[in-house]
């Protein structure tokens, strides 16, 4: 079964409640056929588990990789990924849309 | 965000209200507006008041800008709840393309013989009349009525409460002529011409549905398209 937004806020609730390290991303902002609308959310903790999605897959990785990094200095970050950007590029946007994704830390 | 925050705002959808979490994209300040608020003070006087209604009206989140900071409206509307009169096979066929599309079914029906958890495993069943099962099920903005029992005992007293409701979207099944009966009943009892065609009958997007799974189809593909009305207009609007 698909998760949704309501059970990735729970899950992300539970985990900081079992005293693991947690990073909520959130897209902000999206531009052309961007596959997951504004507000999805991807949940991630400092092991690299991560629940929900904010491309399909896309772009995942990368997220994950910087929610680690905001889950250790709890500073907030805003990544974009679009075919205009050379990282972007790298880990593929391939539907050829951009977004903007907020990524915190929750404590 | 603070566990504090997250923790409202889990509490806010669990108990199916809405709600709207404002985050400063800048510093990361964040708060939470329940739509509950909406109409007291401090928030009537907030000047970010008339957007917050509109991220409401909408269920849309998205960045505004305001006094030079830009604010990350991320609205938060509870899941879309489908409650359905009559354990019948077209029901079952429901099931796995409302957990699909997380629509949470409801399932009501005073014949324990339907009603079934043999029938209908893992749904929430209510073998009950209308009137005594929607007390625990209250219709909301939120809630997708259908009436599939064609025994207007059971569908006419669901209807007459989804009537009542502000449910988005309220269908019945039946051909033209037990609908037409139907509306005879309806003004009967009161109910007027704005009322009756919020009912959309015959039910369904005309697919020329046959079997129970393909007018289950149907259902929810109106249901969507209802949830959608936006998109469906904009992609209807000639382009210039």
């Amino acid at each position: 079964m698909l998760s949704t937004d309501s059970d990735i806020l729970t899950t992300a609730e539970a985990w900081v409640r079992e005293g693991r390290g947690v990073a909520l991303a959130t897209v902000t902002e999206t531009w052309g056929s961007a596959p997951r609308p504004v507000g999805s959310h991807l949940v991630i903790d400092a092991e690299g588990n991560f629940l929900g999605s904010v491309s399909g897959g896309c772009v995942e990785g990368a997220v994950v990789s910087e929610a680690i990094d905001v889950i250790g200095d709890g500073k907030l970050r805003m990544l974009e990924f679009g075919v205009a950007d050379e990282t972007a590029w790298q880990v593929g946007l391939s539907c050829g849309g951009r977004i903007r994704v907020l990524v915190e830390r929750v404590s | 965000m603070k566990l504090t925050l997250l923790s409202a705002l889990n509490t806010e959808r669990a108990a199916r209200r809405a709600c709207v979490l404002v985050t400063e994209l800048d510093s990361g300040a964040q708060r939470l507006v329940l739509e509950n608020d909406m109409l007291r003070e401090p928030l009537v006087s907030d000047p970010l008041w008339p957007v917050l209604r509109e991220s409401f009206r909408s269920g849309k989140s998205g960045t505004v800008e305001q006094d030079g900071k830009a604010l990350f409206l991320n609205v938060q509307v509870p899941p879309v709840k489908l409650v359905v009169t009559g354990a019948v096979h077209i029901s079952q066929a429901l099931v796995p393309m409302a957990r699909e599309l997380s629509l949470d079914l409801v399932v009501i029906d005073p014949r324990t013989a339907f009603a079934s958890p043999e029938r209908f495993p893992g749904v929430r069943l209510i073998a009950e009349w209308p009137d005594a099962a929607l007390e625990q099920v209250p219709l909301d903005h939120y809630t997708a009525f259908v009436a599939l029992t064609h025994d207007p005992k059971i569908d006419d007293p669901a209807l007459e409460a989804a009537l009542r409701s502000e449910c988005f979207y309220v269908g019945a099944l039946g051909s033209r002529k037990t609908h037409a009966r139907r509306i005879e009943r309806l003004q009967a009892a009161g109910f007027g011409a704005d009322d009756i065609t919020r009912i959309r009958a015959p039910i369904g997007l005309n697919i020329g549905a046959v079997s129970p799974a393909e007018i289950a189809l149907s259902i929810v593909g109106e249901i969507v398209s209802v949830m959608r009305a936006e998109r469906v207009a904009a992609k209807a609007a000639p382009v210039s």
